[in-house]
């Protein structure tokens, strides 16, 4: 039916943008009646001469100034299609709101004065158009009449602004000499430029391309949020979010990333409408799955068929600065990337590029309206792909406090840690703990999980190692039923043995966490001294975690069906009947799994975890 | 994808986002055409759930149908719906229909001082009973950070400036030459304490667009945007003294589309029949800055 198409023009401070939009709105006859007469009238009472620009800069304070503060949409028709036509600033001061402005358009015109040539903003703002993605730009070399409508101005203009176009990346679809204040080869072909046979800015905006959703990439699907409204009697579990590129259908395997975690999916699911067969690139949606995994916002679906994001803390990146103060590396950041956010540093400014001449410089730091390639850290791995490859999950900003002050491109997939071991000295006793926390940025931490058989421990162990991982935190659960297996396989249940198991188990752990692991230990260590023992061995770095159940609760669960074997006496010692258990006094942390579900647990588990580790887990770096 | 349904897909994303966003969320109810689209929308986004509640700020100058309207949609969706009012400039009559203000401050005092201490929670904030049907005190008194408004950029000039996300300081005021960038798909999300962000999901939809839709998915509308045979109909729903009909014949969302298509109605502006708007200077930007939606 009707398409759609979004416009912007952009341009140097009083090259006459506003100017351009106008004429073509009155001469294309989009404006209502009376609009242009209310504006003339406005003009003449207060002695002022009429200008286009009037029209789109209606606001009061604007038309006081004589420039254009925001950005202004007007809707525009022609006999193809329909227009928001998109007047970005011209003035350096409002970047900001010429970001703004571009970023909704799929198309520029970029208009520079005959009379002036191309200036810093015209070589601004394409560098910014190049960045935003927008690849479709007509050039209008306006206020031809100021220069006598000569041929020789605007080839001059031509032939600079294609030079300099090239060296971002843009291709220009045409130049146009045209003068917005007199009409020419705006909506109607001009008598005044024989020399000129092209298109007119009407004809040129109809011969752009709307830009195609890109369905042929692989699957993107950023989760927005995890619905399931219970309380009005709705069991779904919808997970829901817009697709960036690909196509989802029923019975998909998919991936969410950065958890890693798999499954399929169930159904699309819709409101008041009947199930569709596929949901397509552009499309808010929503489905089912066929596992009731853990999943959250700011994770990305993908189909486990085809080639997957990349997943890490550090990148190289193109980014623009916007914001007040300077973008610097002593200052935490969040980094915004589809629906994920994340807590960021940056770690190295690479080079500041002047964006309106296009030279480099190095220093530490980048001032508002600059752009720089530059090295970010993430404090959480985050999945992205890269610019050219994806557009919508390459792109990222950075909020500074409570304001999106900067936003970028990610270049380059880095490796966690860069770092120059050259520098490190080697002596007999290896690494110490100091410099190994250094180097990885990893504190580890052992998690002594004590309880009752079946009261949950491995359950509530192993989710909270999908999270901490999912956080990039190294972790993990060693298994006391796995260590008998293994390591503790010469051990019987004898108190003597009991207690070496413990030892063992200890010892194995401390090595864990001296790698820099969170080790969730899951033992039923029914013995008080025994714990004391583990305490004594492992040192600072140890976090006693009761996990709570009665006997009653236990024998009623009875996950592997020991406390039948036991009450029929085909097991003997077993904990909690025929030998004691000993539950902790002052634990560092109880877990009730009698009062609390087990997401709770995990929530708390994970929360303890992160707390020991400093705020937010967050790594340490020294 | 057709035009109404990128359009839709737009607006369900802004709605997910901002409920993402916000804990303390709101949506306005005008009971206007746009704001039931909008509506409409949170029920596709959220499967057929609203899950925050709907605001209305009752002048008790509504036409009646729009309040029987009102709360009838309310107790079918299972709405959790909340009106505020001025209810010291109503007992002190300190309006326009009993002569003692102009139509602008009217509109300042019933409609943006109102919704300025609703929104807020400074004032009392009544919640339909979905079991008796009445409207009872509501408990929570949280202000809310985020509001959701259906204003459409096409309507007025300075509506065509507007964000999706669009920060409000502590004075409810839009500072118009200080907003903050917008760009992709990323949104303001974070806020001072005190301040509160109005989302517009509808900003790209025009009028034309907002009649498809509901023709589309058979949304139900007031009928007083219907011609009920006496050749008028209402283009745009405001208070009875100071809204006034348009001449037109149209019955349904179709006739209404056809008018609007075939540019019967393109000299005159959609708000022409609220007087207000006329008495600020021709456009709505003095009650804007003041939180006017």
């Amino acid at each position: 039916m009707d398409e759609l198409l979004n416009i912007v023009t952009v341009g140097h401070v009083d090259h006459g943008k506003s100017t351009v939009i106008g004429r073509l709105l009155a001469d294309a006859g989009a404006l209502p009646e009376g609009k242009l007469e209310s504006i003339r009238e406005n003009c003449r009472r207060n002695s002022k001469p009429f200008e286009y620009a009037f029209l789109l800069d209606a606001l009061k304070n604007e038309q006081a100034q004589g420039i254009t503060i925001d950005t202004a949409r007007c809707f525009f028709k022609t006999d193809k299609r329909s227009y928001i036509l998109i007047d970005a600033p011209g003035h350096i001061e409002f970047l900001k709101n010429m970001v703004t402005g571009a970023s909704r358009a799929e198309a520029a015109l970029l208009v520079i004065d005959a009379s002036h040539g191309v200036e810093e903003n015209t070589r601004r703002h394409g560098y910014f158009l190049s960045v935003l993605g927008i690849r479709q730009v007509a050039v209008l070399v306006n206020k031809m009449d100021l220069v006598d409508y000569r041929e020789k101005v605007y080839r001059d203009i031509c032939a600079d602004c294609r030079a300099f176009l090239e060296k971002i990346g843009i291709v220009p679809a045409s130049f146009i000499p045209v003068s917005g204040m007199e009409g020419d080869n705006i909506a109607l072909r001009s008598d005044r430029m024989p020399w000129y046979r092209g298109d007119t800015v009407l004809e040129q905006i109809d011969r752009f391309q709307s830009v195609a959703e890109p369905e042929q990439l692989p699957l993107r699907l950023p989760v927005q949020g995890v619905y399931k409204f219970t309380g009005s009697g709705d069991s779904r579990r919808i997970i829901a979010g817009t697709l960036d590129s690909g196509i989802l259908r029923a019975g998909d395997r998919i991936v969410f990333w950065p958890s890693g975690k798999k499954t399929s999916v169930k159904s699309l699911e819709v409101f008041n409408a009947p199930e569709p067969a596929d949901f397509r690139a552009g499309q808010a949606a929503g489905f089912t799955m066929t596992e009731q995994i853990f999943v959250r916002r700011g994770e990305i679906a993908c189909l486990e068929s085809e080639p997957a994001p990349h997943v890490g803390v550090r990148v190289r990146a193109n980014i623009f600065w916007l914001g007040r103060s300077a973008f610097r590396a002593d200052r935490r950041y969040h980094f915004k990337c589809g629906t994920a956010k994340v807590e960021m540093t940056l770690e190295h400014i690479e080079r500041i590029v002047n964006a309106s001449n296009l030279s480099c410089q190095s220093r530490q730091y980048a001032e508002k309206n600059e752009a720089a390639e530059c090295i970010l850290r993430l404090d959480r791995p985050v999945a992205f792909d890269l610019a050219g490859d994806n557009d919508a999950t390459s792109r990222f900003v950075i909020v500074d406090d409570y304001e999106i002050a900067g936003g970028g491109i990610i270049t380059e997939a880095l490796n966690e840690y860069d770092y120059d071991t050259r520098n490190i000295r080697w002596s007999g006793a290896g690494l110490s703990a100091d410099e190994r926390l250094r180097i990885t940025g990893k504190r580890g931490l052992v998690v002594w999980m004590t309880g009752l058989s079946g009261s949950g421990k491995t359950t509530i162990a192993e989710e909270a190692e999908l999270r901490l991982l999912s956080e990039g935190i190294p972790a993990f659960v060693l298994d006391g039923d796995k260590l008998r297996r293994g390591l503790c396989s010469d051990l019987g249940f004898s108190d003597a043995d009991r207690a070496e198991n413990i030892r063992r188990a200890a010892e194995t752990a401390k090595l864990f966490r001296d790698a820099g692991a969170v080790c969730l230990v899951t033992l039923i260590s029914p013995f008080r001294a025994a714990r004391e023992s583990a305490r004594r061995i492992i040192g600072d770095e140890f976090l006693e975690t009761y996990v709570k159940a009665s006997l009653d609760a236990c024998i009623a669960r009875d996950p592997k069906k020991l406390y039948k074997k036991a009450l029929a006496g085909e097991i003997r010692s077993f904990t909690g009947l025929d030998s004691p258990y000993e539950a902790p006094e002052s634990p560092d942390l109880l877990l009730d799994t009698e009062r609390w579900s087990e997401e709770e647990c995990v929530e708390a588990l994970v929360g303890a975890v992160r707390s020991r580790l400093g705020k937010d887990g967050k790594e340490v770096r020294g | 994808m057709d035009h109404l349904d990128k359009l839709e897909s737009k607006s369900v994303y802004l709605l997910r986002e901002a409920y993402a966003a916000f804990d303390k969320l709101c949506m306005l109810w005008s009971i206007g055409k746009d704001s039931t689209v909008l509506l409409w929308l949170a029920r596709k986004a959220f499967y057929g759930h609203v899950p925050f509640p709907l605001v209305h700020i009752d002048t008790h100058y509504k036409i009646p149908e729009m309040i029987e309207y009102r709360d009838r949609l309310a107790m079918e969706y299972g709405l959790y719906m909340v009106y505020g009012e001025n209810r010291e400039a109503l007992e002190a009559r300190n309006t326009f229909p009993d002569g003692k203000v102009g139509r602008v401050e009217c509109c300042r005092l019933l409609k943006t001082e109102a919704l300025t201490n609703t929104l807020n929670g400074k004032w009392p904030r009544y919640r339909l009973n979905l079991t008796t049907g009445q409207y009872e005190r509501d408990t929570n008194t949280d202000a809310y950070t985020g509001v959701i408004v259906g204003a459409r950029s096409d309507e007025e000039g300075s509506r065509s400036k507007e964000r999706y996300f669009s920060p409000r300081d502590k004075n409810n005021d839009w500072d118009l030459d200080d907003q903050p960038p917008e760009f992709w798909n990323q949104f303001k999300t974070d806020f001072a304490p005190g301040t509160h962000v109005r989302i517009h999901p509808l900003l790209d939809w025009t009028e034309l667009n907002i009649w498809e839709y509901i023709e589309r998915e058979n949304i139900p509308t007031v009928s007083l945007y219907y011609d009920q045979g006496d050749g008028t109909r209402y283009r745009s729903l405001g208070c009875a003294p100071c809204t006034g009909p348009i001449r037109s014949t149209s019955k349904n969302p179709r006739e209404i589309i056809e008018e609007l298509r075939t540019g019967a109605l393109s000299n005159i502006a959609e708000r022409s029949g609220r007087a207000q708007d006329a008495e600020d200077g021709g456009g709505l930007e003095t009650l804007r800055r003041d939180g006017y939606m």
